[in-house]
Order: C-alpha cells, then structure tokens, then sequence
C-alpha cells in the first residue's frame, strides 16, 4: 500500500458532478450485468488482484478474477489506476437511530433503563429509520453496510447488521439480532453501586435465563421463585446462555475484561469484548480465549479511570498477540452523522502499526464472519451480494475520493444527499430558495 | 433615532483602536507604570491590572538545529521542496534551499518528511475540562448566571492534565483554552504553549492577548431554561444589556485614568474584561453555529462597537461567507462534525473549503482533545471535500487553516503561524504529507527547543496524573 497523497484529479463544478456523472450512471442502473474493469481488487478474501474484474449479475458478484470473460451487453465500469474493495462495514453505529442528538424524538437507541437496567429483549432496529438522512453521506463514502446498536443500563438490548439501501427496514435488515449488547465497569448505568455488585446482577440473569429454560411451563402458571428479570428478557437471553447468539460486552479496564473473560468461560457464552481500551494488556488471554474485540485507534485519553490504559496502538498490539480485531470508530464524533469516518479509524490504526490488510478486514470481513453474515457481505467473492466500491485511491487516505459504490448491484447515485444539496444550495451567494 | 444610535455604533468602532494606543486603558497603565502604582501607595489603592497572572514561561536551551532535504509547508507561500531550515535561539533563523549550519548545531535530516509550523488550535479546553473527566475536574462552564465576564479560563487549568502532552504529539504547540458555552459570556480565554509546567502561568504565551467567549443559541438558553434566558431573543438581550454597562464602565474610567480627578471608579471584574474588549484589547471569540445567528452577533458588534475575531463551531458559517470575509471575521470550525443538536444539523463537509472560496480565513479548530490531535487529518478530509465541489484548495494554503489563520485569530500571526525568518521556532516535523492519514509528528520544537521526539523513548513528557496510573507509552506512542 501507498502512504502518499493521491491528488485528486481535476474536478468539475458541484452541479456537473451531481447532473452530469453521476445521474447518468443511475440511468444505466437497469442493466443486468455489470462488469468492473482494470482496477486494483482487494477481495480481502483473497489475494489483491492488479488489473481485474469484479462481474456482476442481478445483484450477486458472478466472478472475481483477472480474466474474467466479459459477456455481451455487460454494462462496463472503468476502474482502471483506480482500486475496488468490498463494501465497507461500520460495525458499532447509531445510524439511523439518532437523527439530532439532542432532540429526544429522533433518538432511537435504548430503552428506559428502569430499576433492573436489563433490557434484553429491545429490538433496536424496530426504531430505524430507513429516511434518515445520514444514511446517504455514509452510503456516498463507500459504508455500505453497517451494525445498529443498543445502548444503555447493564444489558442494552439486541443489535442487528443493515445495509444501508433506500427502501423499508426489511429491505435494509441483513440479520437480527446479532449479539446482545451489555457492560461491565459502569456501575451507574448498571443501577448498582460497584463493579462487584454488577457481576452479581450479571450472573443472576444468566443463571434466571438457566432457570426459566428449563421450567417455562411452570413459570407460566406461577409456580416458580421470581426471577431477576422479565419474561420477555429472560427469553431474550435464552441464545446467548445456549452460546448461539454473542454476547457483546463493553469492557475498558483490562480487569473488567478479565471478569467477563471469567463469565464467558463459566457460563459457555460466545463472548465479543467491545470498547476494550486496555484489551491489549490482556492480549494473550484474549488470544488464547478466542476472544475477538472491537476496538479503535483514535483514542488515546485517560478519560475515566476505566480507560487509563487507552493508546492508539491498541488494535496493532491485539493482532500482534493473535486477537482478531473488529475496527470500530472511536474518533471525536464517532456517531451517526461520521458512519464515514470508519475508514478514518482504519488508517490511523496503520499509522499506528496495525497491518493494512489486517486494518482494511477489520472494517469488512471480519465484522461480516463475525455477526454472520460472510456470507452475504464483506468480501468480493463469487455469489457474494455486489457491494463494491471503486475509489481513486487507497480508501483510508483522506485525499481518496469514491468514483463509484455499488449496492447489491445497483449504482448508488452520489452527490444527491441533504449535505450535498445545501453546499449546492450556498455555492454562491446569496442563495436561491428554489434550487437545488 | 435608529440613525443616531448606528452614528454612534460607528463613531465607537473607529475610536476604539485609536483609545488602545492614545489613551492607554487604565490597565495599560497600571501594568506598566509602576512609578503611578507606587503615587497610589504600593497595593493600598486597587486600579485595574492588566497583567496581574503574568506569564513566567521560559524558552527552554536549546542548541542551534538544522533540519535539512524536508519539504516545508511554510504558510506564507509555496512549499520549499528538499529545503532546509535552521532554528536559533528560540527563533527561525533561515529557510531555504540550504542553509549553514553554526558550529554545534543539531543537524536534522528530514528526507522524506515534512515541515510545518506548529498547529494552533483556537478552541481548547485543555486543562478546564481535563481527564478523567470526573466532576472534581470539571471546571469549564461558571454556569451560575448567564452573563460571567469575571472569570478567567487560566484559573481553572490544572496544567497536570494528561491531554497537553497528547495535544503536543499531534504537533500542536499553541492553544486558546476557552471556557464553556453555558454562559451568554463565559469569561476570558487564555493563550498557552504546549509545554510541561508546574503552574498555568509556566504555560502562558508571553505577551498574547486575552479573548473573551461568547456563546449563541441553544446552550445559554438550554441551560438557563428556568431563570432566563430561555429564547433566543432572552439572548441578546443579554448581550445587549452586558454591553450597555460595559460601555459605561469603559467611559467612567477612561476619563478617570485621563484626568485622575477624585477617587477611582469602584472596580468590577467582569465590567474590566468587557471594556477592554471595547477598547480592542480583547478579542471575541464566539461560539454560534447558525447562519442567522452569527449575523446578528455582527450588529450586536457594531452597535458597541467592537470586533468579533473568530466565530466557532460555525457550522453554518458557508451560508454567511460573503458577510464574514466583508467583516473581516475568520470561521473556526470542524470539518466533518455535525447533527449533535438542531442548530448544528445543517454541517457539511464543504463548510471549510466555502469560506475559504469567499476569501474569509478559514480555521480548523476542535473543541475537543482528541479531535485536536488531527486537526492536520481534519483539515485534510476538508480539502478532499472541496474538490468535490470543485474548489481546489492547495496544500499550501490549506496548511494556513491549522497554523497562520489561527495565529491572526489570537492576534499572534506577527510571532507564529508561519515558517519565516524572525518567527518563533514553533516547528513540526512529520513523518510524512501531513495531510495523509498515515503521518504523524515525529519531532515537535517550541521557540526551538525539542520538546517532542517520537525517537527518544526516554524523553517523554508524562504528567504527574499519569505517574503509576497509566502506563508509560513505548518509543514515545500514546
């Protein structure tokens, strides 16, 4: 890979590039194959290929490969000096979820903790919003898909994976849930005095959840003790104790980490270590625990004395150590309105000694095996849905712009979301009210 | 009558500056004349001192240094590609093609990386909100009434928070530590170098002037919701009213330190701060993020008749481009920050490179202490987003939205911001373009002392707080 700054090429004015180009790729979006041509692929499955092809057909990648046999009438995309990825995966966002911050209408992502801050049974993605308009800067800078998250208490709720197309939240849904979202080390948000107590209250739902599995039937007439939590929770939480469903634990101090390292390992559960700040003081048990963490490299403030430990090479140190890393955003604004700014993570998480290619599956891949959904996403891979991106360069610098992004085979017409039309709307001033 | 009062407005705005030099504000005088302090009886009379925190920043030694084959963004014109510069007594000495190195000199060679000014970041709260952000440590917003002109934002730095050293491996080696936005007006800013000290006055930037911040829209009135002011227009009345007293503050010991007819005026903290900046001793800094808002922040201005140097947050700012490049007012804004709350949902990632296009000082800025340590990644996603709309900002200009637009914000673009002979040696070197994502500051010099090397794993300033609770970085990386 290129450490150096690609100038862009010389760029027209806004208006041509949002009528001109890009309009007239949306018009050929009917074709039913298409092939990307010349570029540099980064299957991330596989190998990169120099001067290859990606070919589409309905929606699916049909082939990858650098000679690739390009059927008649195949619509033709020039990648050539240009690179191609798979689409990128966000894998920890609010997108969607928040609309305004600090306006309580447009927020979506937790439930109201209540006395126990258990909320296993909320289903975030039920409150999604496929009109936000914050879906459309992600999508324009090749995030094609991404996590939605809950937040909040002990146990937040269930995430789910979307891509983030234009349609209902059907359409978008790739899977649900896939994990269930809960802490350790924040006392206050758990509704408990101590870290301690936090893990009783853990270990209780869980051994409830145990419990109610095994006597439903005499929980429905009564005739069990009460349980810590409700009904709907409890069955919320049946996957997780069975260890099919992974239990992400947001975790920072490297002794939180071990505590739910313990958990894991005493209650069989499919443990995902997310935050992590200090996991890379305990790498080699997260490595030998099979433990993957979500982690970012755009933090390096001892910002609670959870997070004492937090240094930007901290998803570097894990890789060296073995851990599989899920790069997530941990910059300045990491929330719905910079989805984008994923990329951003992943450079700086090369600045600061993580592999390339280590860095570049971490926001593809890795997140797609890991909320099981390779299977659709994450790579560009025969039968795989096409979303594919073509850039002007390396996708993490900052200089790179995207030429192209393809979602489930349709082309994504770019320049066309709010951002873009008021920064139309102002380019000169005074501005007229009737255009864009 | 609406006439009159804007003759008025003007008749101030013109006088003001003249006041500052021809009739030094009692301050002026106070700090510099202590033959005058002593007439009054040494401390027995209070009169107000404009320096009466006064820095106690030494320059550290340093050997003369010659970083040589570095391409340098000076911020005064085209880069110097495999050029040389050589730091001398806390000053640039030389830049150029090459130059000589003085017997003794550190000779750096910079093949390969780049050369920039030191970063300034106009909005910091290092120090008032430092880490662990636990309650004990917040001591950023005096939010006890709307209107706090008396506090100064030097008082609540604790100068062993553990970001400074993080801010200065980002190459940042000057900041504007602002107090919050609860307030209408929230205090007195203060200017400091990114250096270790044992006290903020240790830190303070020698002979910089203070700024004075003022915050718009949604934080005053969200946090006075109950008392007031709870409107926009409770706002400016605010504003308004704090001025009004001000400029008769201003009035009564202006003719008092002429004529020293009597007893002085009795003195008020907060009235000092707001007549100095009506004499045009202090600087506004104003946090504002819409379009309209800003716009009647430049009356406000005028009807009293002082400047606002720098709007910040501004996300809106490329609505108003036009009326803040005829105001001479700079933007300090993020590149890619926005929908947080209402008044922040119209930010777009083109806010930079559009008031840049009207010919208004464009200024990354960060408000936050992560944030500020990219602020050269910031301002690089700022030019790529400019192209896109087909304004093609020039790395050599765009290094002057993290170095030389700032200085003039803080009235400093005479001592730093740029790579020129006779500046401070304020200077970074980077391992690469620093507007790729892959660069970082290798080595960091203040007024030409290394205080930065990313080689030296034994020279890593590390702040008491951080001492047996964080562990040390390796190789200098945080």
């Amino acid at each position: 890979m290129t450490s150096s700054i690609r100038q862009a090429i010389g760029v027209s004015r806004t208006t041509a590039i949002i009528c001109g180009l890009h309009v007239a790729l949306a018009v050929s979006v009917a074709a039913q194959t298409i092939a990307i041509t010349g570029g540099k692929l980064y299957p991330v499955s596989s190998a990169p290929i120099e001067n290859g092809t990606v070919l589409i057909r309905d929606g699916k990648i049909v082939a990858v490969g650098a000679n690739i046999a390009i059927p008649e009438g195949a619509q033709r995309i020039d990648a050539s000096g240009k690179w191609v990825t798979p689409g990128i995966v966000n894998p920890a966002t609010q997108l969607g979820l928040v609309e305004i911050g600090q306006v309580a209408d447009t927020r979506e992502g937790s439930a109201r903790p209540g006395e126990d801050a258990i909320n296993a049974a909320f289903t975030v993605w039920d409150g999604l919003n496929p009109s936000s308009v914050l879906l459309a800067p992600a999508r324009n800078e090749g995030i094609t898909t991404a996590v939605v998250f809950p937040q909040g208490g002990l146990i937040a709720g269930q995430a789910a994976i979307v891509d983030i197309v234009e349609g209902t939240v059907s359409d978008m849904m790739l899977r649900s849930p896939v994990a269930m979202v809960a802490q350790v080390g924040d006392a206050s948000s758990a509704n408990v005095a101590s870290r301690g107590e936090l893990m009783v209250r853990l270990r209780e739902v869980l051994e409830d959840t145990r419990s109610y599995m095994r006597r439903r039937a005499d929980f429905e007439r009564s005739q069990t003790r009460d349980f810590s939590a409700s009904r709907l929770d409890l069955e919320a939480m049946i996957p997780v104790v069975q260890g099919r469903l992974p239990f992400l634990i947001l975790a920072d101090k490297a002794s939180d980490i071990d505590n739910a390292l313990k958990l894991a390992r005493d209650y069989n559960l499919k443990l995902i270590v997310g935050n992590g700040a200090e996991a890379w003081m305990v790498a080699d048990r997260l490595a030998a625990a099979k433990v993957p963490v979500m982690a970012g490299a755009m933090n390096n403030i001892p910002t609670s004395f959870s997070t004492l430990g937090q240094r930007q090479d901290n998803p570097a140190l894990l890789r060296r150590a073995g851990v599989e890393v899920i790069l997530v955003g941990t910059g300045s604004s990491p929330d719905a309105f910079n989805v984008r700014n994923i990329k951003q993570e992943a450079g700086n998480a090369v600045a600061y000694g993580m592999v390339w290619d280590d860095a570049l599956r971490a926001i593809t891949l890795a997140p797609a095996e890991l909320f099981g959904v390779a299977d659709r996403v994450g790579s560009l891979r025969a039968g795989r849905d096409a979303n594919v991106v073509v850039w002007s360069g390396d996708p993490f610098e900052l200089s790179t712009r995207v030429e192209h992004v393809l979602l489930r085979g349709k082309t994504v017409t770019l320049g066309t979301s709010r951002q873009d039309q008021l920064m139309q709307r102002y380019d000169t001033l005074p501005p007229r009210y009737s255009k864009p | 009558m609406r006439e009159a009062i804007l003759l008025l407005a003007v008749a101030a705005l013109a006088c003001a500056p003249r006041q500052a030099q021809e009739v030094p504000s009692p301050e002026r005088a106070a700090a510099g004349d202590t033959s005058r302090n002593n007439e009054y009886g040494a401390g027995a009379l209070s009169v107000p001192n404009a320096d009466p925190f006064p820095s106690t920043y030494q320059q550290l030694a340093a050997p003369p240094t010659v970083i040589r084959n570095v391409t340098i963004l000076t911020a005064a014109g085209p880069r110097i590609s495999n050029g040389a510069l050589l730091l001398r007594d806390g000053k640039i000495a030389a830049v150029g093609a090459s130059v000589d190195a003085p017997a003794g000199s550190l000779v750096i060679d910079g093949s390969g990386k780049f050369v920039t000014p030191g970063i300034i970041d106009t909005h910091s709260h290092l120090g008032v909100y430092a880490s662990p952000g636990v309650e004990a440590n917040s001591d950023g917003n005096e939010a006890t009434n709307p209107s706090t002109p008396h506090v100064w934002a030097e008082h609540s730095v604790w100068p062993q928070d553990p970001q400074f050293p993080r801010n200065l491996a980002g190459g940042v080696t000057t900041v504007q530590v602002l107090p919050g936005s609860a307030n209408l007006i929230g205090g007195r800013s203060v200017v400091l170098k990114v250096v270790p000290s044992r006290t903020v006055q240790g830190m303070k930037f020698p002979g910089a002037k203070y700024g004075l911040k003022m915050a718009c829209g949604e934080n005053p009135k969200r946090v006075y919701a109950q008392r007031g002011p709870s409107t926009r227009m409770g706002n400016v009345a605010g504003y308004r009213a704090a001025w009004i007293q001000a400029e008769q503050y201003r009035r009564k010991w202006d003719k008092w330190s002429g004529d020293k007819k009597g007893e002085p005026p009795a003195r008020d903290l907060g009235m000092e701060t707001l007549a100095d900046v009506l004499r045009g001793n202090i600087y506004v800094h104003n946090h504002c993020y819409r379009a309209d808002e800003m716009a009647q922040m430049v009356d406000i201005a005028a009807e009293f008749g002082y400047k606002i140097r720098s709007f910040h947050h501004g996300v809106e700012a490329y609505k108003i481009a036009d009326i803040l490049a005829k105001n001479e007012i700079s933007a300090s804004v993020w590149a890619d920050w926005g929908a947080f709350k209402m008044e922040a949902m119209d930010a777009v990632k083109g806010n930079l490179a559009l008031v840049h296009k009207a010919g208004a000082r464009s200024i990354v800025h960060s408000d936050d202490p992560s944030g500020s340590q990219r602020l050269n990644q910031e301002a690089a996603k700022a030019i790529a987003a400019g192209r896109l709309l087909g304004i093609d900002v020039h790395e050599d200009e765009a290094i002057k939205w993290l170095t030389l637009n700032a200085a003039w914000a803080l009235g400093l673009d005479d001592k730093i911001g740029t790579i020129q002979v006779g500046k401070n040696a304020d200077v970074v070197l980077w391992s690469g373009n620093p507007f790729s994502v892959y660069s970082r500051a290798d080595k960091v010099w203040i007024d030409g002392a290394l205080v930065l090397d990313r080689d030296d794993p034994e020279e890593v300033w590390r702040t008491d707080f951080e001492l047996g609770y964080v562990t040390a970085p390796r190789g200098g990386t945080r």
